[in-house]
């Protein structure tokens, strides 16, 4: 949809809805409350800060989103549309991808393999002449393997196709992990603490990589570092105790004062010093 | 020294035998983590219904493809219907549902087939071929044997090596949370692999059914060489089961050709409780902690 498009007349009353909503999500584990009431939008062509002190549920709001946990109340909208529960083997056709806290690449395959895992989805040929080799079935295959290749090109680390994860510096490994989701070409990537572990130069390479995708895409950024946060999201939502405290530009959010008692106060003497307490537990869930 | 390479040329066929069920408990134990009790009965099922279909004067040829296909659809629904359930549970339920199977499996064939021993025939002759004027311990048969299992080898790596449908059932198997996120059908992929698993366990039964007659039990022992044969091969690797599936082949036919085939089933236990002491992670894994 490009800004030259004469204005359609209906886009005026209705507006195209955003490609991800949550309205009222809550997620109780026993006693705990996860989330409360969380309801935000992210479209693409903007950039969506998740942040918020550890144990906030910004990690829970992600996997709700991708359907590792379901919420007690509340909904889910992908264009407009309620998803009366997520798969998460569906959310590559719905055009949402993740990446993961770490890496979680395949540690026994090369880059290569792992990326041309994620862009199946793209070049489906059916189940029975890929399983007995038939012609489509060979045309996709190799359909598959040049997008992979694309991608890692884009994201220039083609030279680490044909390498094991685990042999290669951890930057590249970040990098190929984002290439696995981006080869299946979502509309929204959501990006779970894509800079832990990363040097500052490293660190101002993933926030213009970010900024690039936004063109294409819309991003949700789950984040420790507030460097990066403050730089590359156009919006903010602030979670505490699982429930919003704020919402806006990233000037907004860090002049409110609810932030800075919440988050920002404790942490900024500390945020040089790498995730403070640590990263949270790997799927949360 | 003629004793030598005629216990070395059997030693060989059977151990490719061993090598495809040791390939199948492999598959599904790559792909879910639950080591097959039942694998063999399985393979014992699909050996009936070769043989009725053999007994209905139809040709081998016809009686080992419905065999393998009656495999690979007893290997996808077993996952579907009985493992399906106990997969996210503790690894103790899967062992039972197995265990269960294999009895279940026994006794249905009884039922069915009655528990008579029941002559199997081989698709070649096992008389031994000439080589100059001298018969060697190599029959057609077991040329066939050797073949058989190596084509289904070849298969599977192809399968899993240069397939995108391989990459995505090995990405099920080992991240398929991660897997899921990216579109893969993770239950399908593992039925698939069961399925997989089962058609190769019915190939073992088929080829060595000559060999030990057909009867409700006659794959208990060769379920146990398959076994060793697999912890060999570290139960991870496919290379490994086929490697695994030959040496177990050549210690228990040196071990019975010299020492009596009584001490087979013996030595196979033996070979197979001092690996788990020595070297339980096996010849050929590298070792890769699971995260839990």
């Amino acid at each position: 949809m490009t800004k030259s498009t004469p204005i359609d007349v209906r886009e005026c009353h209705y507006r195209r809805m955003p490609v991800l909503a949550a309205s009222e999500v809550t997620v109780r584990f026993g006693g705990l409350t996860a989330l409360n009431r969380v309801s935000l939008t992210a479209d693409t062509g903007e950039v969506v800060g998740v942040i918020g002190p550890n144990g906030a549920g910004k990690t829970t709001l992600f996997n709700v989103i991708c359907g590792f946990v379901r919420p007690t109340s509340g909904r889910l909208e992908v264009d407009g549309r309620p998803l009366p529960r997520v798969h998460p083997h569906q959310l590559v056709s719905l055009g949402i991808a993740r990446t993961l806290q770490g890496v979680g690449l395949w540690q026994g395959m090369t880059v290569l393999d792992n990326v041309m895992v994620g862009a199946h989805r793209r070049h489906r040929s059916g189940f029975w002449s890929a399983l007995l080799g038939l012609p489509p079935s060979v045309r996709t295959e190799s359909a598959i393997r040049d997008s992979a290749v694309e991608v890692l090109d884009r994201l220039g680390i083609r030279d680490a196709a044909n390498h094991r994860p685990a042999s290669l510096p951890y930057a590249i490994q970040k990098r190929a992990s984002i290439a696995r989701a981006l080869v299946a070409e979502p509309r929204m990537l959501l990006l779970d603490e894509p800079a832990s572990g990363l040097s500052a130069a490293e660190m101002d390479e993933l926030g213009e990589l970010i900024r690039e995708l936004r063109s294409t895409m819309g991003v949700m950024l789950v984040e420790h570092h507030m460097d990066l946060v403050m730089t590359v999201c156009d919006r903010i939502v602030v979670l505490d105790f699982g429930a919003v405290i704020a919402t806006g530009t990233p000037d907004q959010v860090r002049d409110d004062p609810a932030v800075t008692a919440a988050y920002l106060g404790q942490e900024v003497g500390q945020a040089d010093a790498g995730p403070v307490t640590g990263g949270e537990p790997e799927g949360q869930a | 020294m003629h004793e030598f390479v005629s216990f070395t040329l059997s030693g060989v066929t059977q151990g490719m035998i061993y090598s495809a069920l040791a390939m199948s408990l492999v598959l599904i134990w790559r792909g879910t983590r639950i080591v097959n009790f039942a694998q063999g009965a399985m393979g014992m099922i699909t050996t009936y219904v070769a043989i009725t279909v053999v007994d209905r004067g139809d040709s081998y040829w016809w009686a080992l493809v419905i065999a393998i296909l009656a495999g690979v659809i007893i290997g996808g629904l077993v996952e579907l219907v009985l493992v399906r359930p106990v997969e996210s549970k503790p690894p103790l339920n899967a062992v039972i549902v197995t265990l269960g199977l294999l009895i279940l499996l026994e006794a249905i064939a009884g039922m069915v087939w009655g528990g008579r021993y029941r002559s199997f025939p081989p698709a070649f002759s096992v008389q031994g071929v000439f080589v100059g004027s001298s018969r060697i311990n190599l029959s057609p048969f077991d040329i066939f044997t050797i073949c058989a299992v190596l084509a289904v080898m070849v298969g599977l790596l192809v399968l899993f090596r240069w397939t995108s449908i391989g990459l995505r059932m090995r990405a099920a198997a080992f991240e398929p949370e991660v897997a899921r996120l990216l579109g893969v059908r993770v239950g399908r992929m593992l039925t698939l692999g069961w399925a997989l698993a089962a058609g190769a366990g019915s190939l073992a039964g088929l080829l060595v059914a000559p060999n030990v007659f057909l009867y409700p039990s006659n794959m208990d022992a060769v379920l146990v060489y398959g076994f060793t044969a697999a912890i060999l091969g570290g139960l991870d690797s496919p290379v490994g089961a086929l490697i695994g599936g030959l040496g177990i082949g050549l210690a228990l036919s040196y071990i019975g050709g010299y020492e009596g085939a009584s001490l087979e089933t013996i030595g196979a236990l033996v070979i197979l409780i001092a690996l788990l002491m020595v070297r339980p992670e096996g010849l050929f894994t590298r070792v890769a902690p699971r995260r839990v």
